[in-house]
């Protein structure tokens, strides 16, 4: 008998379950980013109103106050040169916050089982869940340039590499904040990421300081840090100046974004945090 | 065709309990299938494989003839669950529970609002659709999560307790809309306490005791194998002993009403003959337990009878 390798494998039948679950798979993932974005406006004073404040009462200090004191880094006034790094800062704890309050709490409640039990594939859960966290960290940004634009002046020299690197850093942060509500098994263990990883990251991170104020030292420490990057090639966007390399920049943050990606969706697969 | 065939089912959980030892299982399609067995038999993590949500040890579970293994998309899409647990976002209006759950389906929107009001409408919980899920009552979640797992109109429906807490009213409808689905195709699995309920709605049963299936068959078959039965009966007289009545076991309850022991194929007519014949009179009768329950507790006891000798 001969077989014709092309029928290997392909059949109407499959065809059509192939049509049909691309179809339920298009249809979950807009029902997933509909209810994350509803759900993220209906607690509005929960997440979009601490980024304003905290913002605000940073360029008050920091840029107001002792800027004046400080006077130019890398050519521009102190207040200029903090504010982007405080957008990224801004968008990073947000989009992690979201995706991790907005699936830990659905493992809590137990209501994630709704999306467990239905046919969607694990890519559509993430995708869905790491759009949400997106949609936040670009709601946030764009009420934080906002609240900066009051205070200073704002350029945009490379919009391209501004919006690729605030939405990339948005996606990397959301999967971070996905990962760590699969591993947590408690609230303390969703608030111990951001207070012992991210803050110190951030800080660290290049938000409020040139990297040449640094000695060579502890210029090589800083620069294991990602978030240096993120915040660096956002920099450059915005003002044209940046410490490290851009190319160097995106090669990290993709490399971090098909980490975390893999990482999750291997862990979801698995059942780890969410099956016994 | 076969709604389900799980054979050689085995699960033990990551704390060693070794919740499943071996279970098979035919539910074929159209059936209305009774799942029992005391606490801890292993009724939810049988249903929590099913959907994926537990982990199987060893076994082959085949869904409309779908492989779990091979074809979880396919199994997920022909299943509607109702949990014993209560799992709804306690945030969400009760009807977007029901639209996103129908979303999470391939149900478009369009579509899964007219459903919403139709599962919500059954379930007399129309009123309630703006609430949020929280604000309803322990019943009504219940409802709520019925609702829920019709709204992709599943093939097979698996109802883990659905009529705990329950009031007798809604009970009724439940089973009412219950037996409406299974008339139009929908199999279902219902597992329960209230024997009389699993008795009165399903034609299949099944009975898993410390994870082993031990019974399953017809209902009617079943109930058949009850050896005995027991009838209390009321008297208009007043009595203070126990009459005699031949060849049947009478207990005297209180001054208005006896219990009499039947064997199988003994029938009801002497007794009631005897009873004229000393000039007492029954007003009413009733069983004692109800006859499923009777057998429960047999089969069940007698196991665990076994297990400490
Ligand atoms: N997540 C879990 N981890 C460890 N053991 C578990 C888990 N879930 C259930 N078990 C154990 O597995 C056994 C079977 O439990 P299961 O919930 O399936 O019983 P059940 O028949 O549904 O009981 P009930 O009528 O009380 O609902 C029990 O001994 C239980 O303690
Ligand atoms: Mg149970």
């Amino acid at each position: 008998m001969i077989v014709n390798p092309l029928s290997e494998g392909f059949s109407p039948e499959k065809e059509h379950r192939f049509n049909s679950l691309l179809k339920v798979n298009l249809i979950g993932f807009y029902t997933i980013i509909y209810k994350e974005i509803r759900r993220l406006l209906r607690i509005w004073v929960q997440t979009m109103v601490p980024p304003v404040i905290t913002m605000t009462l940073y360029f008050v200090i920091f840029g107001s106050l002792i800027g004046q004191r400080i006077g130019q880094m890398e050519g521009v006034p102190y207040t200029t040169f903090i504010a982007p790094g405080l957008i990224m800062m801004s968008v990073i704890t947000n989009s992690f916050g979201n995706v991790v309050s907005s699936f830990f709490s659905g493992k809590m409640q137990q209501h994630l089982e709704e999306m467990l039990i239905s046919p969607l594939c694990f890519t559509t859960i993430v995708t869905g869940y790491v759009f949400g966290g997106v949609v936040r960290g670009l709601l946030v940004a764009v009420l934080v340039t906002g609240v900066a634009m009051f205070f200073t002046e704002l350029r945009l020299e490379h919009p391209l590499v501004t919006i690729s690197v605030v939405v990339l850093t948005a996606m990397v942060f959301s999967l971070a904040g996905l990962l760590n509500a699969i591993f947590a098994k408690n609230f303390d263990e969703i608030s111990m990421i951001p207070t012992f990883v991210l803050a110190p990251l951030t800080y660290l991170g290049g938000v409020f300081f040139s990297l040449s104020l640094l000695s060579p030292m502890w210029q090589k420490v800083a620069m294991i840090n990602p978030i240096l990057y993120m915040v660096n090639a956002f920099r450059y966007g915005m003002l044209g100046s940046s410490d490290i390399p851009i190319g160097l920049a995106y090669t990290i943050i993709l490399c971090a974004l098909i980490t975390f990606y893999a990482a999750a969706l291997f862990l979801l697969r698995r059942g780890t945090g969410i099956r016994s | 065709m076969n709604a389900l065939v799980i054979e050689n089912l085995r699960k033990v959980y990551r704390n060693g309990v070794e919740a499943l030892k071996g279970i098979d299982l035919t539910v074929k399609e159209g059936d209305f299938c009774a799942l029992l067995g005391p606490n801890g038999a292993g009724k939810t993590t049988v249903i929590g494989i099913l959907t994926s949500l537990v982990t199987k040890s060893a076994g082959r579970i085949r869904a409309f003839g779908y492989d779990l293994d091979r074809e979880i998309e396919a199994v997920k899409a022909c299943i509607g669950v109702v949990p014993q647990e209560v799992n709804l976002n306690m945030f969400e209006k009760n009807q977007n529970v029901l639209i996103n759950q129908a979303g999470y389906y391939g149900v478009p929107r369009r579509v899964a609002r007219v459903r919403a009001e139709k599962y919500l409408r059954a379930l007399h919980l129309w009123d309630r659709r703006d609430d949020v899920t929280r604000n309803l009552s322990g019943g009504m979640k219940r409802r709520l999560m019925i609702a829920r797992a019709l709204v992709h109109e599943p093939k097979l429906l698996i109802l883990d307790e659905p009529t705990a807490g329950v009031d007798i009213e809604i009970r009724r409808l439940m089973w009412n809309l219950l037996r409406k689905i299974n008339a139009e195709g929908t199999t279902i699995i219902l597992t329960t306490h209230y024997l009389e309920e699993a008795e009165s709605l399903c034609r299949n049963i099944a009975i898993i005791d410390e994870g082993k299936i031990i019974e399953n068959d017809l209902m009617v078959n079943v109930v058949r194998k009850l050896q005995r039965e027991v009838f209390v009966l009321s008297l208009e007289n007043t009595i203070d002993q126990a009459p005699a009545l031949d060849g049947y076991k009478v207990r005297l309850r209180n001054n208005h009403e006896i219990e009499v022991e039947v064997e199988k194929g003994q029938g009801l007519n002497n007794v009631f003959r005897a009873l004229s014949d000393q000039s007492l009179n029954v007003a009413s009768m009733r069983t004692k337990t109800n006859r499923l329950e009777e057998l429960f507790i047999r089969l069940v006891k007698s196991k665990s009878g076994g297990e400490s000798t």
